[in-house]
């Protein structure tokens, strides 16, 4: 079986198109890290300290009533969120002393909902200078991880491969900031990872069309930039999407399947892969034929 | 059969049942007793996201021990200088790190100050300065010093909440330090973890003092030897707590170090739990002398600088035998009893992060997981199958493969499984069949080029060598990157996806080549199925 016959898509003519596309992305990106940075963002409480709990409660309940319930005994900032399947409330206290805030949360719904008991299905308490230390190590990592995979890039392909790929990479990561960020969702440990790891899966399908763009541009030394890169682009189009496909239903089956506590985790992978494999097409290959025909453009003057 | 396949089929099937072998602690609920003496022990422990627990990280208030230490010589110098007859206004620690001695006149200073050099050689002393015009100094702690008994502190504070767990009964906890001055504590499993850091969070230091029935608590000036303590009692019959203050001695008479036993005892005439008490021989001297010499007096008894009770001495108790008793419920006598025993923290901690996950949560996300991984493989088993028929089946079985040799790798390294770990090991089943992916797209356009099937497979799998070598490697330098620092759950993900990630790039270069070979090294296939 095949998805596609043989393709002749003008992919590098559309770099109009993709690059206003994926600018916006980046800047959208850019404004969502600059927020996470300033702590603005929905951070997570293991970056910023405080006290979260999921409580699984015998009956429906609803969140303004638990929200009045919290106001009346004291406790007036606290982030709640209600979890679909099975009566469960997430309870969220950023920049709280480690201790006292649960037991507050716990005595005041017991008081208050005395009909309706709950079991206390996880609760994470983390002290400030965790968040602190837990923010620079996560900075350190990235940084590491990033510096990593352009060494490796830059030792594998020339200057100006390594320039699309640490481009596009970057696009990817900051295309999953941007999406969280847009959708509010919470930044914290795991999704960091998750933009880790796509930060390393994303270059697969990258490296494919490289491969296959080096290959041809031995093999044909005279045709145009944009002949070569294009029809590498569509030869390997086909694998580009299977790869990217089976790593999709991987997730995919995580995102619907596998509970509410790595569903965000799973999106993050999701919306990964997703732009990874538009990257690798649009964003990587059309950076370096730019920059190929820059330096052809030179040397042709100089000649 | 070509030399070369038959070595890598032993391979791979060595690896299997190895695999096999290291998971069947896992796997199986009992093993025989001849197991574990020359077979493999070690199975995947599960992280405390997946089985429920709770992990502490603790900071022990290291300059506290360093304070504690000086309050220690700055007792021990008066009672040198009495017995020596040496009289002085004021011995006490001021500030964190130094011990202020005030004499009265030259003369004692000079003697004094030759013998804190011989006491204490280690100290920094000051030279004699004027107080007020008294003569003064001070001895300070020298650096190093502080280092040490700051490193030692927090040695002795593990040993001390590695004590109180195992008494108080968790199974395979971990205990460990880490940085400075930090303690990570795991308890696996447990049912009621704030009991739990209570335990292990209290300092536990039990004194036994004089109360001063000679100064009003309300009187408002306390002489310096004295300090103002507070014995809480809490109704049982409301649950209101009601606070007595009390003028105590601040110079203990007994500590709790001097402790050999303590036990949970039930008073037969009131059905009450108390804790019995036992002291050692140095302690039971002293209990002895002072019981002995203050007869129809008050002491009391003080628990981290609350009074826990302040009874009047009977009589005098010669044996060195003694009970704490007070509204206890049995279970606040066992953990008294149990944090008696194991000793006082030498400095107080701090609980700076504590997470806990019950039982039910972990249960469903073990469920969620496993269903979840389950979904994926068959969609993406099925998907291969369609796609690339005989060769994409080649393919899946070298991804369950990948899944074998991967669960045998983590049970080998007795490596915690995580929620996120289970995580990579379902992404790496959508990634372990993208090298073959890679593979036969190759394939198949060596086979349009009319090359025969052998021709295409060599090619194909030559000339996708590298891209697979490249894909992989910055995953692992990610998972790597991972590994150094991310803790709990995020670090189970990177040790699944760096150990997936290795094994995998075996079973797509070699395991399913050489299924492939086996089909077609005769040359008679004159079609591929892919």
């Amino acid at each position: 079986m095949e998805l596609l016959g043989k393709t002749r898509i003008d992919f590098i003519g559309m770099r109009k198109i993709s690059f206003i596309i994926s600018a916006i992305i980046s800047i959208v990106g850019i404004i969502g890290v600059i927020q996470v940075g300033r702590g603005a963002a929905n951070m997570g409480i293991d970056f910023s300290g405080g006290t979260a709990m999921q409580l699984k409660f015998n009956k429906p309940i609803s969140i303004a009533d638990a929200r009045a319930a919290l106001h009346k005994n004291g406790i007036a900032k606290a982030d709640l969120q209600e979890i679909k399947d099975g009566n469960k409330l997430l309870v969220k206290m950023a920049g709280a002393a480690v201790g006292k805030p649960s037991e507050m949360v716990q005595a005041a719904f017991k008081k208050e909902f005395a009909d309706n008991t709950f079991t206390v299905d996880s609760s994470t308490e983390i002290g400030p200078s965790i968040g602190d230390k837990l923010r620079k190590d996560t900075l350190v990592a990235a940084v590491l991880s990033m510096l990593g995979i352009i060494m490796y890039i830059a030792w594998r392909f020339d200057f100006k491969f390594g320039v699309g790929a640490t481009l596009a990479t970057m696009h990817d990561c900051l295309a999953m900031f941007a999406v969280f960020y847009l959708m509010n969702k919470e930044i914290n440990l795991l999704f960091i990872t998750a933009v880790l790891t796509i930060a390393g899966y994303s270059l697969t399908d990258t490296v494919v069309v490289f491969d296959r763009i080096r290959e041809n541009l031995h093999k044909n030394l005279k045709g145009a930039m944009n002949t070569i890169f294009n029809d590498s682009i569509n030869e390997v189009l086909s694998r580009t999407i299977v790869t990217s496909l089976t790593v999709f239903l991987a997730a995919a089956s995580l995102f619907l399947f596998g509970g509410e506590v790595i569903h965000d985790f799973s999106l993050a992978l999701l919306i990964g892969v997703l732009v990874g494999t538009y990257s690798s097409v649009f964003v990587a290959s059309p950076i370096v034929v730019l920059l190929e025909n820059r330096a052809l453009g030179k040397k042709v003057q100089t000649a | 059969m070509p030399k070369e396949t038959g070595w890598r089929i032993s391979l791979i099937a060595a690896f299997v049942v190895l695999s096999f072998l290291y998971l069947t602690p896992t796997l199986a609920s009992k093993l025989p007793s001849w197991w574990g003496t020359f077979l493999p022990k070690d199975k995947i422990h599960l992280g405390l996201d997946l089985q429920g627990g709770t992990h502490l990280v603790m900071e022990v208030d290291t300059q506290k021990a360093i304070e504690g230490s000086l309050d220690l010589v700055a007792t021990d110098l008066e009672d040198t200088l009495n017995s020596k007859n040496l009289r002085f206004k004021r011995i006490s620690r001021s500030g964190s790190d130094k011990v202020t001695v005030v004499v009265y006149e030259k003369g004692t200073a000079d003697t004094v100050l030759k013998l804190i050099k011989d006491k204490y050689p280690t100290y920094e002393q000051s030279p004699t300065f004027d107080e007020g015009g008294f003569v003064a100094m001070t001895l300070r702690v020298n650096e190093k010093d502080a280092q040490d008994r700051k490193d030692k502190a927090v040695q002795q504070a593990l040993e001390t909440i590695r004590n109180r767990i195992d008494q108080f009964g968790v199974s395979e906890p971990t205990i460990q330090r880490e940085g400075i001055n930090h303690i990570v504590v795991q308890l696996p499993g447990i049912k009621d973890p704030q009991r739990a850091i209570d335990l292990i969070g209290r300092t536990a230091r039990l004194d036994f003092k004089m109360v001063r029935e000679d100064i009003s608590p309300t009187s408002g000036t306390i002489p310096e030897d004295a300090e103002l303590l507070k014995e809480k009692t809490v109704d049982p019959a409301t649950g209101a707590v009601s606070e007595i203050p009390i003028v105590v001695q601040k110079k203990p008479m007994i500590t709790g170090d001097l402790l050999t036993d303590a036990q949970v005892r039930i008073d037969s005439q009131f059905n009450q739990p108390y804790v019995a008490i036992e002291f050692n021989s140095l302690g039971a001297k002293l209990f002895d002398q002072v019981t002995a010499a203050n007869v129809g007096k008050r002491f009391a008894i003080v628990l981290d600088n609350n009074i826990h009770s302040a009874p009047v001495i009977r009589e005098r108790i010669s044996g060195g035998s003694a009970q704490i008793s007070g509204s206890f419920t049995e279970k606040t006598a066992a953990d008294l009893a149990i944090v008696l025993r194991a000793g006082a923290l030498p400095a107080p901690v701090k609980i700076i992060q504590n997470v806990t996950v019950g039982p039910s949560l972990g249960q469903d996300s073990i469920n969620k997981g496993l269903y979840a991984g389950l979904i994926g493989v068959l969609l993406v088993v099925v998907f291969m199958a369609v796609y690339y028929k005989l060769s994409g089946l080649i393919a899946d079985l070298g991804m369950i493969l990948n899944i074998v040799y991967l669960m045998g790798a983590l049970a080998a390294l007795g490596a915690t499984l995580t929620l996120p770990g289970i995580a990579a090991i379902v992404l790496l089943v959508g990634m372990s069949v993208d090298s073959n992916v890679i593979i036969f797209e190759r394939i198949r356009e060596e086979l349009k080029l009319g090359k025969s099937p052998k021709a295409a497979l060599d090619a194909g799998y030559d000339k996708a060598f590298l891209t697979i070598m490249d894909s992989h490697i910055t995953t692992l330098i990610t998972a790597a990157v991972l590994f150094q620092f991310g803790t709990g759950p995020v670090k189970g993900f990177a040790v699944s996806l760096s150990l997936g990630v290795i094994i995998n790039l075996f079973t797509s270069l070699i395991g399913t080549k050489v299924t492939f070979d086996l089909f077609l090294h005769k040359g008679k296939v004159k079609k591929m199925s892919i």
